[in-house]
């Protein structure tokens, strides 16, 4: 797999796990600053792999002549 | 993978609490041409699926589906909340409320719990289209009913919208049909081809 996507997709998972523990500990302050750290860090990824590789979601298509979304792999593919 | 808006994709705003409609609209959240149905549909067909345009249309109404379980959820939900024992025993809501009470459980307007029988996916991209259109036309038709039956402009102004989505779905799914027979082998004149061995991938 693409390191960058690999990186997307442990940031993101961080970034779920925080997420529960934040739904039952809305105050807990470590959290919600672990919670911010990862979210920048995670942000600067998805931007890089998209101007890079393309969208990951249709909302971040930036292509203005074709519509990229579509584009293969679809992530149940198996890689090449 | 999925990330959750906290927002409807249409506004639900419903005034006054009435059973007797909750038990109709329930169909389509879990009913035979619902949108929990639709949305399971739709994501799993994706898989077997050869040509990307179909793919992307497969997982993106796949998608929307299930913002419009959301909203027919928003709906039954407002319709339940302060309802009073008297509205539940004139609307004939007790079979529902015995056993979830206003809780919003996937069910048809007739009671039957939601199966997968109520799908299917064939692994046939001509096949797992033609139902997708079927679908479609199945859930405008109910639509058609509960416009038929209800009344309040609350219900029936989201109720309006998602009918219209259905219409749309199956536009794009029509154009997804001939896509594919665009891209069978061109040497098999029927609008059949089997994807499992005659598809030429792309």
């Amino acid at each position: 797999m693409n390191e960058l996507l690999r990186r997307i997709q442990y940031l993101s998972f961080v970034l779920v796990e925080v997420n529960l523990y934040l739904d039952t500990h809305p105050t807990d302050m470590a959290a919600l600053n672990y919670y911010h750290t990862y979210k920048a860090l995670y942000n600067r990824a998805l931007s890089e792999y998209t101007s890079q590789y393309g969208p990951l979601t249709p909302g971040t298509v930036e292509s203005r002549n074709r519509w990229t979304w579509i584009d293969k792999p679809w992530p149940w593919e198996r890689e090449a | 993978m999925w990330s959750y808006e906290k927002k409807l994709q249409y506004p639900v705003n419903i005034k006054n609490p009435n059973p007797a409609i909750a038990k109709i609209v329930i169909t389509q959240y879990g009913g035979p041409d619902g949108e929990l149905g639709a949305s399971m549909r739709y994501l799993s067909q994706r898989y077997s699926m050869p040509y990307k345009e179909v793919v992307g249309i497969l997982n993106d109404i796949g998608t929307e589906e299930l913002a419009h379980f959301e909203m027919i959820g928003a709906i039954v939900h407002q319709l339940t909340k302060g309802m009073t024992i008297e509205q539940v025993k004139k609307a004939g809501f007790e079979d529902y409320f015995v056993d979830h009470t206003a809780g919003i459980w996937p069910q048809a307007a007739s009671g039957a719990a939601w199966t997968a029988n109520y799908i299917q996916s064939k692994g046939d991209a001509i096949t797992d289209i033609v139902e997708d259109m079927a679908a479609e036309q199945k859930a405008r038709t109910t639509y058609d009913n509960i416009l038929r039956l209800v009344d309040d402009p609350d219900v029936r102004d989201p109720i309006k919208f998602l009918r219209e989505r259905e219409i749309v779905h199956f536009q794009r799914f029509g154009e997804g049909l001939r896509i594919i027979q665009d891209k069978l082998d061109s040497k098999n004149f029927y609008a059949i081809n089997p994807s499992f061995d005659n598809v030429r991938r792309r």
